[in-house]
C-alpha cells in the first residue's frame, strides 16, 4: 500500500514532467501500471477540453457559413468540412506534423507548432470544428420555421436574431449529436503519440504508456483494460456533465419535447 | 524505368520526377496502395458477417448468447478504437500461439509467462521460424485483417441490430399471421427489408473502415503510411541516384488527397445503391420514386 503511494507521488504527473524521470524498466507492479496510465490521461484531457472550447467557436461560425446563401462564404465552409471529414485524422496529424516541420526550418516562429501541445492540438482543434460543424449546420436547418417567424415579428433581426433565438435552439436541437462528438474527440485523441508527434522525454498520454507497457511486458491484458477502464469513466463525466448542460438548454421544455441523448459515437475519424 | 533514367544527374527537372516516380521503391508504394483496397475488400464482407452474428446474437431468445452479443457491441464503441487494435494484434497472435502450444507440446512443464516473457515451445511458434518472408507478412496481414473484422463487426452488429428493430412490426406479425415459423420470419420477411434500413448506417462505416485503413500502420504492416515516411525522408546521394530533401509532406498530402478521393467516389456510389435500394420500399424514399415513376 504504502509502495503504491510513493508510486503515486513518483509518477501521477509524470506525463507533464513532474517526478521520477526515469520509467520503470523491469518488475511493473499494477500499481505503478495504472497510475501512469492514469497519468498519460491528463494529456487526453488537455487535448480533448482545449480542442473542444476553441472548436465550438469555429464550428459555429462554420455552420453558419454553409447556410449562407453566398457562395464566396458557402464554398469555402463546405471545402474546409469535406477536407477534414473525408480524410482520415490519422493522415491529417502525419501531414500537419511534417508541414511544421518544414515551416520551421525556414521561419523560427513555428518552432513550439511541432510539440504535441501545440500542433496536434491545432489539428484536432480543425478536425472537431469541421465534424461539430456539420452537426450545426444541420441543425441550424432544422430550427423551427415558426421560431424565426416569431423573431421577425417582434422586430428582432440580424445579430440579436441570432443570438438569442436561432443560436440557443440550433445548440439544444445539435446538443445530443455534439456530445456524442465530444466523447468521439476524446477517443481521439489518443492517436496524437502516434502520428509522428514525438513525446518528448517519454511524456506520452495513456495509450502511449499502455503500449510501452504492453511492449515491455508482452502481456497486452493488463495495460489496454485499465485504459480501457479510464475511457469508459472519463466517457461517463462527459455523458454528465453534457447532460447537465443539455438540461439548462431545453429548461423552458415540457419533459417529452426535450432532445434525448443517445449513445452514438461516430466511431472513428 | 525509363531507358533515359540512366544518368538522373543530368536530367531535367520533369524527366527527373517521371524516374524519380518509377523506381522500384515507388513501384512498393503503390503496391501499397493495392494492399489498402486488398484489406477494403477483405475486411468489409468479414466485418459485416461479425456484424450479422452479433446482431443475430444480440436479438437471440437465448440469454447468455444475447447478453455476449450485446456486451461486444458495447465495449468496443466505448473505448477507442486504436487502443482495440493495439490489443487485438498482440491478443491474437498469444491467443493462437497458445492454443498451438497446448495442441502440439503437452507435455512442457514449465509457465508459459514467465516474468516479462512469453513463451511457447518451439513447435508452437506462428509463423514457424524457418518460414519464407511471404508467410510472415500473409500472417501479420491475416492478423490486421480480423482485428479490423472484430471491431468493425461489432459497429456493424450495432447497425444491423437497429436496422432489424426498424423493419415495421406490422411485417413480422402479417409473417406469423401466415402460419411462418419465426426463422422463416427472419429469413424471408426481416432479413430483405431490414437493409434499407441499415445502409445509411453501413454507408456511414465503409467511410470510416476507408478512415481506419491507415492504422494498418500501427499494426506492423508496410502500409501506405509505412512508405511515405520512408520514401519521403530527406535522402542523400551517397544512398540513391535520386537525391531530395524532405518530402515527408508532399507524400502525405498525396495520401490526403487519395483518400480525399476515394471518399468522394464511395460517396457517389452509395447514393446510387441506395436509390436502387429504396426501389419498393415501404418508405418515403420508396414512396418518391413511385411517384416520379408514374
Amino acid at each position: 500500500m504504502s509502495a503504491c503511494l510513493q508510486t503515486i507521488q513518483d509518477y501521477a504527473l509524470r506525463s507533464i514532467g513532474i517526478g521520477e524521470r526515469l520509467l520503470p524498466r523491469s518488475d511493473f507492479t499494477l500499481c505503478e501500471q495504472v497510475v501512469l496510465i492514469g497519468s498519460g490521461m491528463i494529456w487526453n484531457i488537455y487535448f480533448g477540453i482545449f480542442a473542444l472550447i476553441i472548436g465550438f467557436f469555429l464550428a459555429t461560425g462554420l455552420a453558419v457559413a454553409k447556410g449562407a446563401q453566398n457562395p464566396w462564404l458557402r464554398k469555402p465552409a463546405e471545402w474546409f468540412i469535406f477536407l477534414f471529414r473525408g480524410s482520415p485524422l490519422f493522415i491529417q496529424f502525419f501531414f500537419a506534423y511534417f508541414f511544421f516541420l518544414n515551416l520551421k526550418s525556414s521561419i523560427e516562429f513555428f518552432d513550439p507548432f511541432t510539440a504535441a501541445w501545440l500542433g496536434a492540438l491545432i489539428v484536432l482543434f480543425l478536425n472537431t470544428a469541421a465534424y461539430s460543424g456539420e452537426i450545426f449546420y444541420g441543425a441550424l436547418r432544422s430550427v423551427p420555421k415558426g421560431d424565426v417567424e416569431a423573431a421577425d415579428a417582434y422586430g428582432l433581426t440580424g445579430w440579436p436574431r441570432f443570438k438569442r433565438i436561432i443560436w440557443p435552439t440550433m445548440l439544444r436541437l445539435a446538443w445530443p449529436a455534439y456530445t456524442n462528438e465530444a466523447i468521439f474527440l476524446f477517443h481521439a485523441t489518443t492517436l496524437v503519440y502516434f502520428s509522428g508527434f514525438p513525446a518528448w522525454q517519454q511524456r506520452g498520454d495513456a495509450l502511449y504508456y499502455a503500449s510501452y507497457f504492453a511492449d515491455k511486458t508482452f502481456n497486452p491484458f493488463v495495460p489496454y483494460p485499465i485504459l480501457a477502464g479510464y475511457f469508459i469513466l472519463f466517457t461517463l463525466v462527459i455523458v454528465g456533465v453534457f447532460g447537465l448542460i443539455n438540461r439548462r438548454l431545453n429548461q423552458h421544455l415540457p419533459g417529452e419535447a426535450r432532445a434525448k441523448f443517445q449513445f452514438r459515437p461516430n466511431l472513428l475519424r | 524505368m525509363f531507358s533515359y533514367c540512366v544518368d538522373p544527374d543530368s536530367l531535367e527537372t520533369l524527366a527527373w520526377m517521371s524516374c524519380y516516380l518509377t523506381t522500384g521503391v515507388h513501384m512498393s508504394f503503390y503496391m501499397a496502395f493495392l494492399k489498402v483496397l486488398g484489406l477494403l475488400a477483405v475486411t468489409a464482407p468479414v466485418a459485416l458477417g461479425f456484424g450479422f452474428l452479433g446482431a443475430m446474437a444480440a436479438r437471440s431468445g437465448f440469454g447468455p448468447l444475447r447478453w455476449f452479443g450485446k456486451t461486444y457491441i458495447a465495449i468496443v464503441r466505448g473505448v477507442p478504437d486504436i487502443a482495440f487494435f493495439l490489443f487485438f494484434v498482440i491478443a491474437l497472435d498469444q491467443a493462437l500461439e497458445w492454443l498451438r502450444h497446448k495442441a502440439l507440446c503437452p507435455d512442457w512443464d514449465m509457465p508459459i509467462r514467465q516474468g516479462n516473457d512469453f513463451i511457447v515451445c518451439q513447435a508452437a511458434k506462428l509463423p514457424a521460424g524457418s518460414a519464407p518472408e511471404w508467410i510472415h507478412e500473409t500472417y501479420g496481414f491475416a492478423l490486421a485483417v480480423i482485428t479490423f473484422a472484430i471491431v468493425f463487426g461489432a459497429f456493424a452488429a450495432n447497425v444491423l441490430f437497429g436496422g432489424m428493430r426498424a423493419v415495421p412490426h406490422a411485417q413480422l406479425e402479417t409473417a406469423a399471421a401466415y402460419g411462418m415459423t419465426p426463422r422463416q420470419t427472419f429469413w424471408r420477411v426481416l432479413v430483405p427489408q431490414m437493409w434499407v434500413y441499415a445502409l445509411p448506417g453501413l454507408s456511414n462505416l465503409w467511410m470510416v473502415l476507408i478512415k481506419a485503413t491507415p492504422l494498418l500502420f500501427l499494426l506492423g504492416i508496410e502500409d501506405i503510411v509505412y512508405w511515405a515516411r520512408e520514401l519521403g525522408g530527406t535522402k542523400t546521394s551517397r544512398f540513391t541516384d535520386y537525391p531530395h530533401g524532405d518530402w515527408r509532406m508532399w507524400y502525405f498530402l498525396a495520401l490526403l488527397v487519395f483518400y480525399l478521393a476515394f471518399t468522394k467516389v464511395s460517396e457517389i456510389a452509395l447514393e446510387k445503391l441506395m436509390i436502387r435500394l429504396t426501389h419498393g420500399q415501404a418508405t418515403t424514399g420508396g414512396e418518391a420514386q413511385r411517384r416520379a415513376a408514374s
